[in-house]
């Protein structure tokens, strides 16, 4: 192994690889699974290291994330044909009025939470594991998922909104996800 | 009629996303307005529940070695030395280069341990990810001490120093060059110090001390087990919190 291999081996595992939790856990949601998100994380990190030589400088965990969330893409299409990939609903969200009671209460519950998340379409489930698990500005969620920085606020508002319709109506996500 | 404000605009402001003229109008705006507070309420109150019910999933521990595996041209990437031989090494390396050609061969046994100090940094800078700080978070040590019974097969010395400005925060499990470790949390004024804490053994041990990314590490030995800190204080705040650990 010659020294520039190794100088960029060193390079990506300074860069890249400490993201690897970031990875997994954009690719658990987006697959709605462990194992598959085991792979997919992995088969993503090799095509990160393959494409490294075009990532020059920035931000490495935006750059990786962009590479998982296209692997899982292409890989719900190819495992998954029955997915909702994107929000098919054109219609706006009524605005119904709120009910904290219900929603404190359903979101001390671990379980209703995880699965009202995975109940949302992948779109919506994307842009909320990116922003209020990872962290992410709406600068970085742009440039993972390619879409303008207005689609990122109007998506969080609208992801917002069915993922507390989902905590407090917990029977319409329930039969949401038996589709 | 609901507010209009309160269907896009104030989710910029509940993602901090506007600037600090933005903020203050729009604070002012939260006063008066019913429909935009109860949807800053509800939101912040998702996110907290999302954060805090641990939904975050971190790869599992093997990934990364899997990965590292199945890179291709799998030989151990060089690290540079430590700062003291540094120099040393370097005019090593260039003469072997200038005897050898094209390879160089580092043979000296520091070289070793440094991959560990870069794996307890990284290590370090995982944890500061939400949610990945700690698997017990008490600032109790006898909550801290019995936690890591039956998860790691020794027992790590865990004590709380808040009285000399390093209060314990928790602990959590990790894993450095393959083996579980404990790691022991602690807070330095608004920093976080990661203590890494392994049984001694015959391969991979690393002492003395460095900086990697910017994050300063120390590395001793002591009763059988090899300690790492890792923290972005200084390393003098290290040298303390060595001292505090290190007194019987």
């Amino acid at each position: 192994m010659d020294v520039l291999e190794l100088e960029e081996r060193k390079r990506f595992e300074e860069c890249v690889l400490p993201h690897i939790d970031a990875a997994f856990n954009l690719a658990r949601w987006l697959l709605r699974s462990r194992e598959d998100a085991e792979d997919v994380a992995q088969e993503a990190m090799l095509r990160a290291y393959r494409f490294f030589g075009g990532y020059r400088a920035g931000d490495a965990r935006a750059w990786l994330l962009q590479i998982v969330r296209n692997c899982c893409y292409s890989w719900l299409q190819k495992n998954r044909t029955g997915e909702e990939l994107t929000d098919t609903m054109e219609e706006t969200i009524p605005d119904e009025g709120d009910s904290p009671e219900t929603l404190a209460i359903a979101s001390f519950d671990r379980g209703r939470l995880a699965s009202a998340l995975e109940s949302l379409p992948a779109h919506f489930r994307e842009i909320l594991v990116l922003r209020e698990l990872e962290g992410c500005s709406y600068k970085e969620i742009a440039s993972i998922t390619s879409r303008p920085i207005g689609t990122i606020m109007s998506s969080l508002a609208r992801g917002r909104q069915q993922l507390k319709k989902a905590l407090t109506q917990p029977k319409e996500s329930e039969a949401r996800r038996a589709v | 009629m609901r507010c209009e404000l309160s269907k896009l605009h104030v989710h910029a402001y509940i993602d901090g996303e506007l600037d600090a003229a933005g903020t203050a109008n729009f604070e002012q705006h939260l006063k008066a307005c019913v429909d935009c507070s109860s949807t800053v309420a509800s939101a912040d109150l998702l996110r907290s529940s999302l954060q805090q019910a641990g939904l975050y999933a971190r790869a599992p521990l093997g990934l990364r070695s899997k990965i590292l595996s199945t890179l291709p041209s799998p030989a151990p990437p060089a690290k540079r030395e430590p700062s003291a031989i540094r120099w040393l090494a370097l005019a090593a390396g260039l003469l072997l280069a200038t005897l050898l050609g094209r390879q160089i061969f580092v043979t000296t046994a520091r070289v070793a341990q440094k991959p560990l100090a870069v794996a307890a940094v990284d290590a370090h800078l995982r944890s500061l990810q939400p949610g990945h700080l700690t698997d017990v978070e008490s600032s109790d040590q006898h909550t801290v001490k019995p936690w890591f019974d039956g998860r790691v097969d020794f027992a790590p010395p865990v004590r709380d120093f808040a009285a000399a400005g390093f209060p314990l925060l928790g602990g959590r499990l990790d894993v450095l060059d393959g083996r579980t470790v404990a790691a022991l949390v602690y807070g330095r004024r608004k920093h976080i110090v990661s203590v890494f804490v392994s049984k001694l053994q015959d391969t991979g041990t690393l002492s003395g001390d460095g900086e990697v990314q910017g994050y300063h590490w120390l590395a001793w030995q002591q009763n059988g087990f090899l300690y790492c800190a890792v923290s972005d204080v200084s390393s003098a705040d290290l040298q303390q919190l060595q001292q505090l650990l290190s007194k019987e």
